[in-house]
């Protein structure tokens, strides 16, 4: 007789470290999420990448100590998939096709590359305050922010000049964007230009 | 809610997700931390 760990077992295990807990979890749920998803948006790739993005959220809040369901999983995690479905048909019906005529075309109304002096201005001060925020993140990231951003480099340059690879130097830069939101969302900062 | 999500299942066909999903979030998961400075926690990926 095989004796099948619990959930709720197998969550204090994995935010204890236990990296195969996790990898278990999502195993024995695969089907029942993957194919919920699938009942609602019956599209395989969107399937996968909204499957993907659950567990993302799952693994961060687990890791980051917010999980405070226990016993109860596999409705949590439904229901994290249930919101990004949700989500992923608000997204769909707010961003409308637009194509271009003969006689309009998109392109010739947007993009504006000369500010008038007073956005310049708002555009020196915001980057003066970008710089400030960059100073808080961590020295990996920070460093290929700099080099990205500032410097312009490419991220074959970046992992060249770094010694990584380049999709560490891509992690780094997704991770640094990401920190970034945090402490302008932490502080509540407004960085804008309109 | 529990019971809607599985009855809505019965109804339709059974997936499972790719094995290279479950492989990339098994990475993932192994290369994240998260850290705590100046009271702002921060995400690090170790890849």
């Amino acid at each position: 007789m095989k004796l099948q760990i619990e959930d709720s077992i197998l969550v204090r295990d994995y935010i204890s470290g236990d990296e195969k807990a996790l990898e278990i979890l999502i195993n024995r749920h695969n089907q029942r999420i993957t194919s919920f998803i699938y009942s609602k948006v019956l599209d395989r790739d969107v399937t996968e990448d909204i499957f993907q993005d659950t567990f993302i959220k799952v693994i961060k809040t687990l890791k980051k100590g917010l999980y405070s369901e226990e016993g109860k999983f596999l409705p949590w995690v439904m229901r994290i998939a249930h919101n990004l479905i949700i989500d992923h048909f608000r997204k769909n019906k707010r961003m409308p096709m637009f194509e271009g005529s003969e006689d309009f075309n998109i392109f010739s109304v947007i993009g504006d590359d000369k500010l008038n002096a007073e956005k310049q201005i708002i555009k020196d001060q915001i980057n003066s305050d970008l710089k400030y925020l960059v100073d808080e993140l961590p020295d990996d990231q920070k460093e290929v922010l700099l080099m990205r951003i500032y410097k312009d480099m490419s991220f074959k340059e970046i992992s060249e000049n770094t010694g990584v690879s380049i999709n560490t130097a891509l992690g780094r830069m997704r991770y640094a964007l990401i920190n970034l939101r945090k402490i302008i969302d932490k502080n509540n900062i407004v960085l804008t230009n309109s | 809610m529990e019971k809607i999500y599985f009855e809505s299942q019965k109804k339709g066909s059974s997936f499972t997700a790719y094995r290279q999903t479950i492989q990339f979030l098994i990475s993932y998961s192994k290369s994240l931390r998260f850290v705590e400075h100046n009271n702002i926690q921060f995400e690090i990926s170790l890849n």
